[in-house]
């Protein structure tokens, strides 16, 4: 048995059947990170007891002849922006570079008590704030088809980890498309759940009003198994929902036929790869032979989703991040006399370029003069970008785009042009602003052998759907 | 140009951010680049359109309500061990960069 090219129903039972153990596959995959990561630099810490002594748990029940929970013995790795008790936690960030948080996040907490083996923290731009992971303030992530290209970001470290079998699962966070377009850029499936479907409580700050955590996996029913064990309303974060959570995995077997797909001029305009256009193009086309029916849609409001998210992402970042004052938690400057002074130098020292130039356009988008014409304006044509999806979502059951307008671009091509770095999302962000599920899905290749990313993006609280196409198409290709 | 040194001056004062001369001067030119960009918007009349702060003021509550009772679901009990319990003190101070076991240490605020 090839104990890293296992999904997790087969990993599960392997365990269950005793054919392997929990132990062996954490180990198979601790050994592929050591012979892997570096050159890949997916991790940026492992927790290798917390691990064993999970597989342990779950060896024992095995042994016992118990049922093994959904993902019994399966070894994930965790986007480290979320919390995880006694192992540091760094955003990816020097100001949090020793921080060990005293609780965990609910998300992980959930993989934990449904059997999971964390392996350990992976690699992300900075504060989640990239599309490159160029943004980590320890090392970059090489994307593994070619290492001179980036993984996508921010949660490139958990998209090269599950692309490279360095684990079954990983969980990422989506703010402005930091699971699908990393998914997209590496082959693997990305999920991003409706705002509201998979409690934050435990995920370090960045947009919160656009934050999200989902799953990067090698299949679409892994990424249903593990909605299905982390989505749900969670007393210690207010915006969860309160929503019944179906059985995604029951679901992903109903059929597509008469399904109405959107598909929307708007995402295949200027800018859009011509390759990654016919990949997407003939994988709307299989979908159709599958007995869908493609709808021309209109979101007319998306070219101004960029300078929309722009605004409130950084308007949030700038509040949530003044927590970091060099008090409590984070990086101290060394030799500072006054209280200004060490608020000031730590916070200079502590955040990377990136970090910085968000929190001072969101502190100047939020500053007296200002706050109407830039803040405001950004919130009000958010209401106009939602209501583009509200009308589409009348007519057609799921919107199906490119998740990204071109495959992984290189390591350096546009880390000193910001604005360039920004457009990259422009497929992606419009989902987090109106809050609805999306999921990248690979769809081929390029030339040069880079992943294509589909898009299929749904209604609020109806990632069903989205998965059982996703479901659909990949048994098709 | 819309923003000057002036004006990065003043905001990383408000962000408590110090900023090098040299990140001083790239900050001028890319806020101004973004900012440039971010002019499209005004191509758009909002007029009469209300803002949108959060996902949930839409989505996921209890659509028979009105204000704030939709969140009502969000709603709990104020009581001094709710949720979870609180930190020790130990471990509220374990990831400070200066405390003293009972209190976490900046450097003196007030000048005598």
């Amino acid at each position: 048995m090839q104990l890293n090219k296992l999904n997790i129903d087969a990993a599960r039972s392997a365990v269950q059947e005793r054919q392997t153990t929990a132990f062996a596959l954490a180990e198979a995959h601790y050994a592929r990170i050591q012979q892997e990561d570096g050159e890949i630099g997916a991790f940026l810490t492992l927790c290798k007891e917390r691990a064993l002594e999970q597989a342990d748990r779950i060896d024992r029940m095995a042994a016992e002849g118990k049922p093994l929970p959904p993902l019994g013995g399966v070894p994930v790795g965790i986007k480290d922006v979320m919390s995880t008790s006694g192992v540091r936690t760094t955003a990816g960030s020097k100001i949090l570079g020793k921080y060990i948080p005293p609780y965990d996040c609910t998300a992980v907490a959930r993989m934990e008590a449904a059997g999971a083996v964390v392996l350990g923290k992976t690699n992300c731009d900075e504060f989640a704030m990239g599309s490159s992971n160029e943004n980590s303030a320890f090392y970059p992530v090489h994307n593994p088809r070619d290492l001179n290209r980036v993984p996508g970001g921010s949660s490139g470290g958990s998209a090269a980890a599950v692309a490279t079998d360095m684990a079954v699962v990983a969980l990422g966070s989506d703010t402005g498309g930091s699971i699908r377009q990393p998914a997209s850029f590496c082959g693997v499936v990305g999920l991003m759940p409706t705002y509201g479907r998979v409690s934050r409580y435990g995920l370090i700050a960045f947009a919160s009003s656009l934050d999200h955590i989902g799953p990067l996996t090698k299949t679409v029913k892994d990424a249903a198994i593990v909605l299905r064990t982390i989505a749900g309303r969670d007393p210690m974060d207010s915006t969860s929902a309160d929503l019944p959570v179906p059985d995604y995995v029951a679901e992903l077997e109903k059929r597509v036929r008469g399904l109405k797909l959107g598909v929307a001029k708007e995402y295949f305009g200027e800018g859009l790869d011509d390759e990654v256009r016919h990949a997407v193009e003939s994988a709307i086309d299989k979908l159709k032979g599958l007995g869908c029916e493609v709808v021309p849609v209109s979101l007319p409001h998306t070219p101004y989703a960029i300078p929309t998210y722009y605004l409130i992402a950084t308007a949030e970042a700038s509040s949530n991040l003044a927590r970091y004052d060099g008090v409590r938690y984070s990086y101290r400057a060394a030799g500072v006399k006054s209280l200004s002074e060490m608020y000031r130098r730590s916070r200079d020292e502590g955040f990377g370029a990136e970090a910085k130039r968000r929190i001072m356009l969101g502190t100047y988008a939020l500053s007296a003069g200002y706050y109407d014409a830039y803040y405001l304006k950004a919130q009000k044509v958010r209401t106009l970008l939602t209501r583009d999806f509200e009308d589409a979502f009348r007519r057609v059951d799921a919107i199906v785009t490119p998740t990204s307008p071109t495959a992984a671009f290189r390591l350096g091509e546009k880390s000193n042009d910001p604005l360039a770095m920004y457009l990259a999302d422009i497929y992606t962000v419009t989902a987090d602003l109106a809050g609805i599920p999306g999921i990248s899905i690979p769809c081929g290749a390029t030339k040069e052998k880079l992943p294509i990313g589909l898009q299929i993006l749904g209604k609020h609280f109806d990632e069903a759907t989205v998965l059982r196409l996703a479901h659909a198409y990949e048994k098709a290709a | 140009m819309k923003v000057t040194e002036k004006d990065v001056a003043y905001v990383a004062d408000l962000a408590n951010l110090e900023l090098s001369g040299e990140e001083r001067v790239d900050m001028v030119r890319d806020l101004n680049s973004i900012l440039d960009y971010i002019e499209r918007l005004n191509e758009l009349d909002t007029s009469n359109v209300e803002p949108m702060a959060q996902v949930s003021d839409r989505y996921g509550v209890d659509e028979s309500k009105q204000g704030s009772e939709r969140f009502a679901y969000a709603y709990r009990e104020d009581v001094v061990e709710g949720l979870r319990k609180s930190l020790s003190q130990e471990a509220a101070l374990e990831n400070a960069p200066d405390a003293d076991g009972t209190f976490f240490r900046v450097p003196k605020v007030i000048e005598r």
